[in-house]
């Protein structure tokens, strides 16, 4: 059985991955600009600022778009397939490409799963019902 | 400054598994393009090329294994598909300014047998959040994209499956294609899927070769044996937040426009022409929903005209049969294709009119393009 590599956190990511492991979702609010950040980077790409305060987010969205898998690019994805990645606009403002649970509309409100690994925990959203 | 043209193009065969090193691939085409404008390679004295990762050599090893007496420009783009129109552009700077004479501008490697940039992990910031995930080759990215264009300008996958099969028509009839079996749209309808909206018949095929364009002022060019193809104008345009890797586009707004959106103005602007005078569109497809985007972002047809435009034949759009047909030379055969349409050299597949050709090298956020014109 093939597992997915997992996430390899750094300066930058680790306490969103940390936070995942816990269940919550934090993201770099700047503080130049007051914006939500995604991905983490060390500088706010509208306004430069390098500072930033790690602030939790609900993972609430709608998905803006999305495509069905059905080639397994990696083995490791090999007995997922047919699966879904959304591209999901959080109610807090960033846009994140994340697993979803079913085939979504455009706009389609989701909410937040968190799926276990081996030594990591992923983020993925489930369409409200 | 002195005006600047293609003179020629080269290319090796595009095969499954060439058995051969990369460099050897890039001297064959390097050189077939020296032949095909009747130039000494000894009087090159530029040498550009782009590559994604390693899967390239370096343009100072083509000028070695050329035997160059001496370089006076080099330039090695890490860089994808927005790379070939660009390089064409930098080019004829150099060129127009007088720090070059004669200039190679190259794309080679095995991109079937070795590494294939469809599966391949990208460095940078934004690939940690989405290797794990399975969000992790580029038909998916693009697929995204397609999915919001064809549903905000009222499109269907039909309208990719006009590309794919318009594309097809012009692929059966290039020696070149590696994809050249007929496809009509019920054949694309029974395309099994890679990720939605695509289908196999939408993707590019990833192949092992060459291509080379040699480019040097007009008034060189008119006294080689092919007729020029004017640089009317080249120009890059990335919008804000243009990504931090290849795959990283969730810090851009639109997913339904893509860099020819931004490009269309300056280029033509600054070509002297519309784009009403456009008589021929080569259009980087690495998936069909690019052609559409490109020729909506170009002013080509109206947005959400892109599938009729094609399905009625008007233009004569990649007709060497695109990327989709004659394989992912990441678009240096798309420029090349371009040249020869304006050289009149199409053969069968030549556009009856071909004073302007319209060329573009990329998908999403970023890309260039590239006006060329007949002589006079």
């Amino acid at each position: 059985m093939n597992t997915p590599a997992p996430p390899e956190p750094d300066h930058d990511s680790g306490p969103f991955w940390v936070a995942l492991d816990e269940e919550r979702i934090v993201l770099q609010r700047c503080a130049g600009c007051a914006r939500l950040r995604f991905p983490p980077i060390g500088r706010c790409p509208w306004c430069r600022e390098p500072r930033s305060t790690w602030t939790p987010v609900d993972g609430r969205g709608r998905v803006y778009s999305w495509t069905v898998v059905h080639h397994a690019f990696e083995p490791a994805f090999a007995d997922d397939v047919p699966y879904v990645v959304a591209t999901v606009d959080l109610d807090d403002g960033p846009r994140i490409a994340l697993r979803c649970a079913g085939v979504p509309d455009f706009g389609t409100r989701v909410s937040p799963a968190f799926v276990r690994h081996d030594g990591w925990t992923e983020l993925r959203v489930v369409p409200d019902a | 400054m002195r005006e600047v043209a293609v003179a020629g193009v080269g290319y090796t065969p595009f095969t499954r598994a060439s058995g051969r090193p990369v460099l050897d691939l890039a001297c064959d085409a390097a050189l077939a393009a020296c032949t095909d404008a009747g130039l000494d390679p000894a009087l090159v004295d530029g040498v550009g090329t782009h590559s994604v990762g390693q899967d390239s050599e370096p343009a100072q090893a083509v000028a070695t294994a050329l035997a160059s007496p001496g370089l006076r420009w080099v330039v090695d783009l890490a860089m994808a598909g927005q790379a070939p129109c660009h390089l064409v552009g930098l080019a004829a700077d150099a060129i127009a300014t007088g720090r070059a004479e004669a200039v190679l501008v190259f794309r080679a490697l095995n991109g079937r047998s070795c590494a294939k940039v469809g599966s391949a992990r990208f460095p940078g910031r934004g690939g940690p959040y989405r290797y794990p995930i399975g969000y992790g080759a580029y038909p998916m990215y693009i697929a995204t994209w397609a999915n919001r264009h064809l549903h905000e300008t009222g499109q269907t996958t039909d309208d990719l499956g006009a590309v794919a099969v318009a594309h097809r028509r012009y692929a059966v009839l290039n020696d070149r294609a590696v994809v050249r079996t007929p496809l009509d749209l019920a054949g694309h309808r029974a395309s099994p899927w890679v990720a939605e909206p695509f289908r196999v018949a939408d993707c590019t095929r990833e192949v092992d070769g060459a291509c080379a364009l040699l480019v040097t002022t007009l008034e060189r060019a008119r006294d080689l044996r092919r007729p020029p193809a004017v640089v009317a104008a080249a120009a890059y345009r990335a919008g804000p937040r243009p990504g931090l890797d290849l795959g990283a586009h969730v810090l851009t707004d639109d997913y339904t426009r893509n860099f020819t959106d931004l490009v269309r103005d300056e280029l033509f602007r600054r070509a002297g022409v519309t784009p009403a005078d456009v008589d021929v569109a080569e259009l980087y497809d690495c998936f069909s929903s690019v052609v559409l985007m490109s020729l909506e972002g170009l002013g080509l047809c109206d947005r959400g005209a892109a599938g009729e435009l094609v399905r009625s034949g008007a233009l004569p759009v990649n007709t060497h049969g695109g990327l989709l047909g004659e394989g992912y030379l990441h678009g240096m055969n798309t420029v090349a294709e371009a040249v020869l349409q304006v050289q009149g050299r199409g053969g069968v597949r030549q556009s009856a009119r071909h004073d302007v050709v319209v060329a573009t090298s990329g998908a999403l956020m970023d890309g260039s393009a590239l006006v060329l014109t007949r002589d006079r």
